[in-house]
Formats: structure tokens, sequence, C-alpha cells
């Protein structure tokens, strides 16, 4: 198989690198080799999370170049915007994306305007476009903080892994308490169109 | 087993595996996680450093005394720590001993891009450059043999996509190596000239035979593929390299560069007929190779600096080009990192920002955010510790001008001050220049992700130790005008600086209160009372909309530009009270629990 590669994009915080470490311990499973690269030093400080996850038989470099992305998977709408020049321009690149919006700081301060088109602009590059308020999904099941997972559903499905035994990777990495919720959420992800 | 981990986490493992005994390291990214995984092997004493200096020190003791030890720190450590570094070179090891160098290739959270390869060239050490996690392991285990075997310090250098890029792994099992014995041996390691010149002599030829193992080392490969094309690399460039060429061009890829494999090299130019050397950073295989008279593409041709990702590559031989989508470039708007909601800084630097003629020399840590908006609170950065030395630099010029004097105000951290901002307060004592020295005591190690320090009273496997308190130790260094403040205050925080700027001797402000990320000690609790416990709301009948409370720079308040009024995020207020104390209206107020 060729390799695919795959962006997840967001803010610290957001549960991007739970996400991220449950995918790929999912692909290694598998027998895929993996490799994965994030850019968080600052995520504790409300600023941006980018990781890389790419696999196939056998993966050289840890990092996704631009316009080479198959799945760009944002927790955030701006944050799509930001890396969205990743997306393969083959008009087959799919964006999942959370319609979420997080005023940065110059937004925030009046200087600067979150963009008002950024859902056309994400259409327009995208061949599928998955767009979904994973939060209030995860409200309805009780705890916000499960958006993370569901989205995760939502790319799996996409990757057409949703066969892999993924409560059991849940099980073993998630605190007992949750185990149930997320596994939940992942089916909820999974089942989403 | 395959694990997919970081190279941090490899380097940590490879330590377990190699028999590592004790290892030493201040934070710093990208390398704080290689320490934070050590530390959970109960087989290897640990330990947080006040900094490099002392780190590697320590791991020299420990060698001497006979155990493998292992020091790590972030490229620019690397400077606090080359004194002993290159004396550590000339005298060598009893039992092994690696210092572990993570570069900044890209300047992800760094000062500046320095190439520490140039470190192993120039005190003569041997040295590995992994490129992903499995040889971040394996080259470990094997730099404590070439160490013990060639007499010296191994450094190792990664960067920072090797460090915190993850890759599968295969582990194997611990070494048993004991501890050797100590053997009193005062020409081998006590540097004074009459023995180091000896050391120099023995050095050097240690380094001579390790050319042999360079040259036959599985560390130092070629891929003869298509031999059009031959690449010369070593770190992560390799990957990048494969990802761009594939099977259309052959490869020496070098792993162990220092020194480096003359003749592999020789014969590898040979096989191909063009080479291009792919290396980040400075052209320290590029120079070599030239200077074995081989021709070659390298920096005339890549960058120098950033990162060698497969862009740059494409870019540079083939003129690849990625054109910008400007539309969206034109949308697409900054998210620089801010103080967190409830940061003691924010108060502090609310305040420090709106004084006149003052300049304020600043240092490294989670308050260098306040050199931009909405603070702009902060002028100078430059290494750690330096925000008091080159305060005093700057107020003794200042003290000499006719008219007004501007006043120099210095803020460190306290992680900083411990690192090395002690002895720059001691020049500001010493030398009674009129600084004012800010402290920004948040009980933690912040900025890498909340590490311990000397003054929060934990190590790094949460033992409780001696923490120490900055006030008594400012007072001994003979600092008369000392004063402790909660920096959430922001009268307190007023009335403090004008206290500071009336002095016309050294003056020292410590702000004490904990950083809002901090898992708080049982001690904290007591002092801190009622911290992080609360929330405060906006009152909209109240609100008129002036946004000064926006001006805090607080993630938690949230301008509703509909609505013209502002709000507050209760899942992030943690109840500074810094925005309420802005608001001229009282229209922000604490929510009854």
């Amino acid at each position: 198989m060729s390799i695919k590669n795959i962006l997840l994009t967001g803010i610290g915080g957001q549960g991007t690198i739970l996400a991220s470490k449950l995918l790929t311990l999912g692909l290694i499973d598998a027998g895929y080799d993996v490799k994965m690269s994030e850019v968080h030093g600052m995520s504790q400080r409300e600023g941006p999370v980018l990781t890389h996850v790419r696999y196939g038989e056998k993966v050289f470099s840890p990092i996704v170049e631009k316009r080479k992305a198959d799945i760009i998977m944002g927790f955030e709408e701006l944050e799509v915007l930001r890396n969205l020049d990743y997306l393969r321009d083959d008009g087959k690149g799919i964006v999942i994306f959370n319609r979420v919006r997080v005023n940065p700081m110059g937004v925030q301060m009046g200087k600067e305007k979150y963009p008002t088109n950024g859902e056309v602009l994400i259409r327009e590059r995208a061949g599928k476009l998955i767009a979904l308020d994973g939060q209030a999904e995860a409200r309805e099941l009780g705890n916000p903080k499960v958006m993370n997972i569901i989205l995760l559903g939502v790319l799996i499905k996409q990757l057409g892994l949703e066969d892999f035994d993924w409560n059991r990777i849940i099980a073993e990495n998630v605190k007992e308490k949750f185990v149930a919720l997320n596994q939940q959420a992942l089916q909820l992800g999974i089942g989403f169109e | 087993m395959k694990h997919l981990i970081t190279g941090d986490e490899a380097i940590a493992r490879g330590a377990w595996e190699a028999g590592v005994r004790f290892a030493a390291a201040y934070p710093g990214t990208p390398s704080t996680e290689i320490l934070e995984n050590i530390s959970t092997y109960s087989e290897i004493h640990s330990e947080w450093a006040p900094n490099e200096k002392t780190a590697l020190e320590s791991v020299i003791g420990a060698s001497i005394a006979g155990a493998r030890s292992l020091a790590a720190m972030k490229h620019v450590g690397l400077n606090v720590a080359a004194d002993p570094f290159f004396t550590f070179a000339y005298m060598g090891v009893n039992a092994g001993a690696v210092v572990i160098t993570a570069d900044e290739p890209g300047q992800f959270s760094s000062q500046n891009e320095q190439d520490n390869r140039n470190y192993a060239k120039a005190a003569m050490t041997a040295m590995f450059e992994p490129s992903d996690s499995q040889e971040c392991k394996d080259m470990l285990v094997e730099a404590f043999g070439i160490s013990e075997k060639h007499d010296m310090p191994v450094l190792i250098r990664m960067t920072t996509r090797v460090c915190h890029s993850k890759s599968i792994v295969e582990f194997g099992e611990r070494k048993d190596v004991p501890i050797k014995p100590y053997v009193k041996n005062i020409k081998k390691y006590v540097a004074v000239p009459a023995n180091a010149r000896p050391m120099k002599v023995k050095v050097q030829k240690n380094l001579e035979l390790l050319k042999e193992y360079s040259n036959h080392c599985i560390w130092n490969r070629e891929e003869i593929h298509d031999t059009k094309i031959g690449i010369i690399c070593s770190g992560d460039c390799y990957l990048y390299a494969r990802e761009v060429f594939g099977d259309s061009a052959s490869y020496l890829k070098l792993g162990f560069t220092n020194p480096l494999p003359d003749q592999m090299i020789i014969d590898f130019a040979q096989k191909v007929d063009h080479i291009y050397i792919l290396e980040e950073n400075d052209p320290y295989l590029e120079q070599h190779v030239r200077a074995l008279g081989i021709e070659c593409d390298g920096k005339n041709l890549f960058p120098s600096n950033g990162e060698m990702t497969p862009e740059v590559i494409r870019q540079a031989v083939y003129g690849s080009e990625y054109p910008i989508d400007a539309e969206l470039a034109e949308v697409v708007v900054a998210r620089p990192p801010t103080l967190c909601a409830g940061c003691p800084h924010r108060g502090f630097f609310y305040e420090l920002g709106k004084r006149k003629g003052v300049m304020v020399s600043g240092d490294i840590g989670c308050y260098t955010l306040a050199s931009g908006a909405p603070y702009n609170a902060m002028e100078t950065t430059v290494c750690m510790g330096a925000s008091i030395s080159l305060g005093h630099g700057a107020q003794q010029v200042f003290d000499t001008i006719e008219g007004e004097k501007p006043r120099v105000v210095s803020v460190i951290g306290d992680s900083t001050f411990f690192h090395t901002g002690i002895n720059s307060l001691l020049d500001s004592v010493y030398n009674r220049s009129k600084l004012i020295s800010v402290i920004l005591d948040n009980r933690i190690t912040a900025m890498t992700g909340q590490q311990e320090n000397p003054g929060t009273g934990y190590t790094i496997n949460r033992e409780i130790t001696e923490a120490i308190a900055i006030e008594p130790l400012v007072r001994a260094m003979g600092v008369q005008n000392v004063r402790t403040i909660n920096p959430n205050k922001l009268d307190e925080v007023k009335e403090t600086l004008d206290w500071a700027l009336g002095m016309e001797e050294p003056t020292v402000i410590i702000t004490r209160w904990p950083c809002a990320l901090k898992k708080q000690a049982p001690w904290d609790l007591e002092e801190f009372t009622g911290a992080f416990t609360e929330t405060y709301f906006v009152d909209e009948e109240t609100c008129i909309g002036c946004r000064k409370c926006t001006k805090t720079g607080c993630p938690a308040v949230v301008f509703q530009f509909d609505k013209k009024k502002s709000s507050i995020d209760p899942d992030k207020c943690v109840g500074c009270s810094v925005c309420a104390q802005v608001c001229p209206v009282q229209a922000i107020q604490l929510m009854e629990a």
C-alpha cells in the first residue's frame, strides 16, 4: 500500500495528543510501520498543536509534506485553515472538522478578525468535508471532553480501520472509569455520517 | 514487542539497558523528557540539577566514582556546561559517560539555532547522530562502550524532530554493569597544566584510533541503489532524503560523526556521479568532505537554517514550488501562546507594562511571553540568567547620562534565578547598581512543563527535600531592600513598584504565587489558601463594553463582539481576580459557590 498521511490539528487541551496516541497504537497492532511527529511546545499556553501521523509498509520521514495529507482532522476551525495547505490538491483530500471557534489573542484584543468564511474555504479545497459539532455530540454523551474520541471515530471510519479492536486499545490506555464513555464516543464517531 | 516511542523516551530506555546508574539534567525543550523518563527507572538515580554545568559536573563525579552516567541538555545548555565538557574530554572517564545535546533546527522554542556537532569536534569527543528512536536507544548503549574503551565522554546529538517524533523500537534487557572501583589517580583527574598536556596527546591518539571504528562500524553505512546521485547525510536528514529520492539515489548514512569515516567517504564518492550533502544547520559534513578533495553540492544549494524537510530538499534540487494559497494566507491569523488563565505573571506585567521611563530586561521562561501583546513589558532576552547582569550593565550606563535616567527592571523566574540568576545578582550587589531585580517565583519550572527545582521542596521523584527560600538567600547576598508580594493584587504591585523605583541601591522584589498548572504541594495549599478555587463572571447589565478586562490578556476573558459585552469562560477561569480589579464598573464579580 502507499503511505497514508494524516494531520491532527487543534489547540492545547482539546485532546489531540490522546486521539493520535490511540490511533497509532491501533496501527501498530495491525502491523503497520508508523511514524508520528508532534509540535506541542506551547500547547499548555493556548498555542496550536499539530500532529503528523504517517503509516504504511515502510515509513521514513515522520513529517507530512505540504499538499500530501490524505486527511486533515481539525479540532478547531482556524487551525484547520492554518494547515489546509497540507491537504492533497488533487480533489481527493478529506477534511474532518469540528465546528468550534476559539479566538486567538489578536482577535480577543480587537486587532485582528477571526475568518468568517472558513467553512467555505475548506469546502472549496477538500474532496470531502465532514463537519460536526463534536462538543455538542460529546455533551449529549455526558462529557464534553470526549469530543476528541468522537472525532477519532470519524477519522477511523474514513481510514477504513473500524474493524480493529479499538475497545481493547481504549481499555488499555484510558482511566478505568472513563473507558465505557470513550468506547461509546468512538462508536458514535464511527457511525457518524 | 514493538513500542512506538519518542527519541527522548528511547534515550531513557537506552540508558536503562546500558546499565546507567546516575543521570542529571536541567529541563530544556526538546530534551526535557529524557530525564523525566529516566526517572521512572528505579535503577537509575536521577536528578534535576540547578543548571547544565552542575548537571555535567555531577556526572563527571559519578563516572569517576565508577557508575555509568548521563547528562542531558538542550543545545544552549551545552554552552553553560561547555567549561566542564572540554576538560572532561581531556581527563576521560572511569565508568562510561554520555552527554546528550538536543539541537533545535527551526528554533521551535529556543533563542538560537547553533549546531552542537561543532562541540564534539572542538572538545575532541566521539559523537553519534541518531535519526530515529531505535537508533537513539541502540547508539546510546553503544556510546557507553565507546566511552569506556576509548576513555572519553561521548556526545549524542539529537534534534527536535528526533527527540519528539515517535517511531517503532524493539526493547532489549538491562545490562548489569557493576560500579567500578574508584582509584585515586591525580595525574588523570587533576587537570593542572602538567597533567593536562599529556591528556591532550592521549585524546588525540584515542580519536585517531576511533577513525578505524568510524570506517567499519554499523552506524555508518552505504546504501547503493541508482548511482547518478549520491547523498551523504546524518540524523533526520537521512529520513527526509529517503523520502524524496527513494531508490533513485545512493546513500552514505552517517550515524557516527566524530571522527568521520574518511575512507568510507572516499569509496562512496567513487561509486556515485554527483554528491549532495544533506545536513541541518552548519556545513559540518560538507567541510570535511570538501577537505578530502571531493566535489559536492551542500550549502551552496541547501539552506543552513531551519529544518531540512522533504519540501526544502525538493525545492532546492528540483525547484519544486509550493505556491502560497493567497486566499488562505489572507484570512489566517496567528495564535501566539499566551499566559494561562490564572497565571501569576499576569498581574505583575499588567502593571509593569504601564510604567514609563523604565527598561525591562527579561529572561527565559513563560514570562518571556510578556514581551508580546498586550503587555509589551520586556525589552531584552538573551540567555538564562542574563536579565539581571544585562540590566546591571545597562543601569550603570544610564546612571552616567545627563538628564532623565531610565531605570532598569530585571525580571527572572525562580528556576532561572537558581540556574544562573544568583551569580548575576551577586554582580549587581557587589558593583552597587541601583538595579531593580524581580524574581517571579511561581514555585515551579513552568515553561518546560512543571519540573521541580531547588525552591519547590521536591526532587524529581517527588521525595521531600530542602526548599531553598529566595528571600533569605537574597538578603544573605547583601540586598537590603527586599519585598515579597502577591502579584495578583494590583494595588500591592503598584505600591511596590513605586517603592522600588524610589531606591538608589540594589532592590529585589519577589512575586510569590504558584503557577496555575502546578500540582500544588501540601505546603502550597497551606500558604496560598483558596488559590484556583474560585470563578468570576461578568454581569452583563453592568458591563459597559470598555474592554479593559481583555487588556489583561487572559484567555478566559472573551469579548462578545455581537453584544459588545465581556464574558468569562467558567471552565478556564481559576479566580485570580486581575480582570475584576481592572474593571472600572465592578461588572466582574465572584461567583458564589
